[in-house]
């Protein structure tokens, strides 16, 4: 029996994130979306989900009274953070002519830019939208029973460009590699969306909700 | 290179039940939206998208909760398009579990719905369809117009203008369907394909006219697709979702195999 709290700032389609959750976790097992504060800090873990553009986000977490609520969990609770949930982790994006962010690691999000190219100068589209490998750059709980270079399905325009290497938990190549996991302590976060990556994205939930919060 | 070739099946949905017959012998209820979701799912399709093709307005509601069934169950995107009028419209299927929402005729009828659904929604979630026909001659350079009403009124809209708004505009992906394609099983347009998606920064679906896998393959390799999109060759259990990835792969393309 636990809690686990996705945590609802307006941001997005948080319906699929639920549904994955409930069917990776027990019967006994609680997933609440919530906005309060309160109950994100009370949860046994936490899940930071999020869509749109990194300005929107921020100004809603905000709003929503939340930013302390995620800056604790993020040094207590098993968290997991997702897509917009996992950019907002960072110091400062590039998005909307820069915006400040959480701070959780150090590092910069930053557009994959007009005119993306691959290494022989084929055009790549943006949004990188699809599916695309993570290959696993540590071991980690939450890689448990996951093939390494797995697909994960992926929809965005900016990438983490995380400034400690030692913390990347995982790259993939559009391009160029960029960071599509990023763990440390009790934080696991990743580019791709879990909830929508068929089998991979599901074990990866499940070795979430069995976390201890301990790399 | 490692982002994968989607396929995606696309199922007509008339008042919460698949039309258009679905053939696979392991199922019980080739009618039931979710049955036929968790086949693709397990085949390994890498997206869903569902057309409603309703004609009554008061079982709109129906699908909303085909989403929801389908959302609780299957987890890869799926896209809902047909009858996406309002931003009340995307919201509705969004919160019901839809990824993305595809907007076609109201998008022609009015641009600016684009521009505040994407601003709204974020760009991830709408897909524009475009419903192109050939209006130039055998012999000129390939030039198209959007139409509607399932191809019968032209706009008189340039579909290279057209997607080049649409992008500007912030839709996140391009659904293209040749109407002299469609239904015909002779292939995608395939220069129609390229002429769009060279023209564009978001990614581009084929559709329209796909009878075996090797039109598949010319929509990626001479079409520049990012994805394909096929009704009926998978829903008569032509072919599996599976055997078109391991034709695609033996052409040398990337696709998702595991």
């Amino acid at each position: 029996m636990q809690t686990i709290a996705v945590i609802d700032y307006g941001m997005g389609n948080l319906r699929s994130v639920v549904n994955a959750l409930r069917v990776v976790s027990t019967k006994t097992d609680e997933v609440v979306l919530t906005s309060d504060p309160a109950q994100v800090l009370n949860a046994d873990r936490v899940v930071f989900p999020g869509q749109g553009a990194a300005g929107d986000c921020m100004r809603a977490i905000d709003q929503y009274g939340l930013r302390e609520a995620i800056l604790s969990s993020a040094r207590q609770q098993p968290f997991l953070g997702i897509c917009m949930g996992m950019q907002v982790l960072i110091e400062s994006s590039e998005e909307n002519q820069g915006t400040d962010c959480l701070g959780v690691f150090a590092g910069q999000v930053r557009y994959f830019g007009d005119g993306h190219e691959d290494r022989s100068g084929v055009k790549l589209k943006v949004p990188h939208m699809g599916w695309n490998r993570v290959q696993q750059t540590q071991t980690h709980p939450l890689w448990h029973s996951i093939d390494d270079g797995s697909r994960f399905y992926f929809v965005h325009s900016y990438y983490l460009d995380a400034e400690d290497e030692t913390l990347v938990a995982g790259v993939t190549d559009y391009g160029f590699g960029f960071t599509s996991a990023i763990a440390k302590d009790n934080v696991f976060a990743l580019q791709c969306h879990p909830e929508k990556s068929a089998d991979a994205g599901l074990q990866l939930l499940r070795n979430f909700v069995n976390w201890d919060g301990r790399a | 290179m490692s982002l994968a070739k989607r396929i995606i099946p696309c199922l007509d949905v008339d008042n919460g039940r698949v039309v258009k017959g679905v053939k696979f012998v392991e199922i019980r209820d080739a009618g039931d939206p979710v049955e036929v979701a968790r086949r693709y799912n397990q085949e390994g399709a890498d997206e869903l998208t569902f057309l409603d093709i309703t004609a009554s307005s008061d079982n709109r509601e129906t699908m909303v909760h085909v989403v929801e069934d389908v959302a609780a169950e299957v987890f890869i995107p799926l896209t809902v398009g047909g009858g996406i009028r309002e931003l009340a419209d995307i919201r509705r299927m969004l919160n019901a579990g839809a990824d993305k929402v595809s907007i076609n005729t109201a998008a022609v009828f009015n641009p600016e719905f684009v521009a505040q659904a994407a601003d709204k929604f974020g760009s991830q979630c709408i897909v524009v369809a475009v419903d192109a026909k050939r209006v130039s001659a055998a012999e000129e350079p390939g030039r198209w117009e959007i139409f509607t009403h399932g191809g019968r009124k032209p706009t008189g809209i340039d579909v290279i203008e057209w997607v080049r708004k649409m992008d500007a505009y912030g839709a996140g992906e391009i659904l293209l369907t040749s109407m002299d394609r469609d239904g015909t099983k002779i292939g995608f347009d395939n220069e129609l394909t390229r002429e769009v998606s060279d023209a564009v920064r978001v990614p581009v679906i084929a559709s329209g006219g796909v009878g075996n896998l090797q039109h598949l393959v010319d929509g990626v390799l001479q079409g520049k697709a990012d994805a394909v999109l096929a009704a009926s060759i998978f829903h008569f259990a032509q072919y599996s979702i599976g055997e078109a990835k391991a034709f695609m792969q033996s052409h040398g393309i990337e696709v998702r195999d595991d």
